[in-house]
């Protein structure tokens, strides 16, 4: 696959990275098209009502006559509905890819997987980008705040549509893995198992300062004039500078330094403000890319609402869990930074308190939280022996 | 409570170790294991299939864990030395500490945990008086390498080596119920001064 400019491999988050000329030429799925389910309102954590909501999907693999075979993979902050096979418009390959399709972790031979998109996004789904019903004109900050909670809310509206009723599991990293705490917590009844990846019971006061630095360069950009730029120039340097931030925080020291070292972008330095070296470069092109397909008003709303989740409501996890039957994997990565591995095991240790049935594995990485991204072969490894068993419990029952 | 009766086990775990034959015949059909250290997982998958055992597995060993997956065991990665406050008191019927106790930091912690969050406690660990050990010490000043203590002194995974007499009176100490108990030769039990001729005991234990 030919590189993308300047160096590198793709990122955490930048789930759905178009990778200039890298454009996909094939992929087991094949290609696969985005599609579009509406309902007309949701009552958001919030107390506000927020209508009609449009949700993005994609659907690999075919739901079985008893409906027992759905898995639904949940995705990072700037991920889409797009994760697996080749995209009809562009050509891209899903953000998950190696991990979905025919004989891979997900297997789309034996299960019929859903990748959702979130409320509050802008990849199809209802978001501050969408046009306000009420006014004609896209919301800004308009559009109420969602939680955690609302993105799975809406989510089982979609299960509701597609007449699946308990989900083998669902699945996600980081945001994603939030996603899958809130299913765990807030609807067991409909999932077998769970598999929270790379994620936090609540972020710590790091996570949200990282998220606040980024919030702030967007709001800073005097493009972004409170949220209403939609018919102006985007606030694409505050953006940038947010996107930016959240690349460092995906990457290791040890990925950074064998990606980048402190290799020149030239012969010899500019001695000027240009980017000399190929870190800054990188970083520079995933901003600017990032501006392209993401927009800053969701940038704010997905990342607060990241920073609010709290899985435990403010109780013990543990005893929040207890009663319910859910088989869980937890995945972590050892040079993940921004989501730590304790994290993860405040997870596994609720899940010990709750009397679940559960698998831990902390993946040795370098790759940072870039990593349940990047190292397919071992998460492929433990979700396909982990789904399988769940299977065939399914089957036996 | 009363110590589950022995029982034959199926003709399919004759595959299996004497050491782990002997403890399934400990575990009743359907029951509720943790098995600390449970490694590879071979004895946790023989308590799954043959005594429809619930199983639950803690393992330090990351490629240990990879291989207890795919036989479909639910394992979490992490040190028994701090893996079991948040377990509820007598949430298992079983826990298994199999060649695993003598590993751990602080065996007396965990063994007194294992005591609070299982109804029972199977204990196995090889025995640093067998005769053979004595010998080398004694007649050759050599560090013992035994059938159940394989490993030289440089590279043993092992932190604390103690005899069945040991054991037995710390359990007297402690006022740990030693409700059976079983030890294991090179190939068959040993009935007879388990101290000089057995290379590893095996334990029902309970508060």
């Amino acid at each position: 696959m030919p590189q993308e400019q300047p160096s590198g491999r793709s990122s955490a988050q930048d789930v759905a990275s178009v990778k200039p000329g890298g454009v996909a030429d094939s992929g087991e799925i094949g290609v696969v098209e985005t599609r579009f389910f509406t309902f007309a309102e949701l009552t958001l954590e919030s107390g506000e009502k927020l209508g009609p909501i449009t949700l993005a999907y994609e659907t690999y693999g075919e739901l079985n006559d008893a409906k027992s075979n759905a898995v639904l993979v949940v995705h990072a902050l700037s991920g889409d509905a797009h994760a697996a096979g080749v995209a009809a418009d562009d050509r891209r390959l899903g953000w998950w890819d190696n991990l979905i399709g025919p004989g891979k972790g997900f297997d789309t031979d034996k299960y019929f997987v859903i990748c959702s998109n979130v409320v509050g996004g802008c990849k199809g789904s209802t978001g501050p980008s969408s046009v306000d019903p009420a006014s004609g004109k896209p919301y800004g900050l308009d559009f109420p705040f969602v939680t955690i909670g609302d993105i799975v809310n809406a989510q089982t509206r979609l299960l509701d549509h597609l007449g699946i009723e308990r989900l083998l599991t669902v699945a996600g990293g980081s945001m994603g893995g939030m996603q899958v705490l809130e299913w765990m917590v807030s609807r067991p009844e409909r999932i077998l198992s769970a598999i929270p990846i790379a994620t936090a019971v609540k972020h710590s006061p790091q996570q949200i300062a990282f998220n606040e630095v980024g919030r702030q360069a967007i709001m800073a950009d005097p493009n972004w004039c409170n949220g209403d730029y939609y018919e102006a120039a985007p606030p694409a340097a505050g953006l940038a500078v947010a996107r930016m931030i959240g690349h460092i925080t995906y990457m290791s020291d040890e990925s950074m330094a064998e990606k980048f070292g402190r290799r020149f972008t030239g012969e010899k330095p500019f001695f000027n403000f240009s980017p000399d070296f190929e870190v800054e470069g990188y970083l520079q092109y995933r901003g600017r890319s990032f501006v392209d397909r993401f927009d800053a008003n969701s940038y704010l709303y997905i990342t607060k609402a990241i920073d609010m989740f709290d899985a435990s409501g403010g109780k013990n996890l543990g005893d929040t869990l207890k009663g319910s039957d859910t088989k869980v994997l937890v995945i972590a990565f050892k040079s993940d930074w921004l989501y730590p591995a304790y994290q993860s095991q405040e997870i596994v240790r609720a899940c010990k308190r709750a009397g679940l049935d559960a698998t831990y594995c902390e993946i040795a990485s370098s790759y940072g939280h870039d990593a349940f991204l990047l190292e397919t072969d071992e998460e492929t490894h433990l979700i396909r022996h982990f789904l399988g068993r769940v299977y065939r419990d399914r089957a036996g029952q | 409570m009363t110590a589950p009766d022995s029982r034959a086990v199926d003709q399919a775990s004759t595959s299996l170790s004497l050491e782990h034959r002997l403890i399934l015949e400990l575990v009743p059909v359907g029951s509720l294991v943790l098995d600390l250290g449970c490694g590879d997982g071979e004895l946790l998958s023989a308590l799954v299939r043959e005594r429809k055992a619930r199983a639950q597995g803690i393992e330090i060993d990351e490629q240990a864990i990879y291989r207890c997956v795919a036989m479909g065991l639910s394992v979490l990665h992490g040190d028994i030395d701090t893996g079991l406050p948040e377990y509820g008191d007598k949430s298992f019927d079983y826990v298994v500490l199999n060649q695993s106790l003598q590993q751990v930091k602080s065996p007396d912690t965990v063994l007194q945990e294992a005591l609070r969050v299982g109804k029972w406690v199977i204990l196995g660990f090889p025995n640093f008086a067998h005769v053979s050990a004595r010998f080398q010490l004694f007649f050759r000043g050599r560090t013992p390498i035994t059938p159940s203590l394989p490993y030289e002194w440089h590279d043993t995974p092992n932190l604390h080596f103690l005899s069945i007499s040991d054991f037995v009176e710390y359990c007297r100490r402690r006022k740990i119920k030693i409700n059976r108990s079983v030890f294991l030769g090179r190939k068959r039990r040993v009935r007879l001064f388990p101290n000089l001729f057995a290379l590893s005991g095996i334990f029902l234990l309970s508060r």
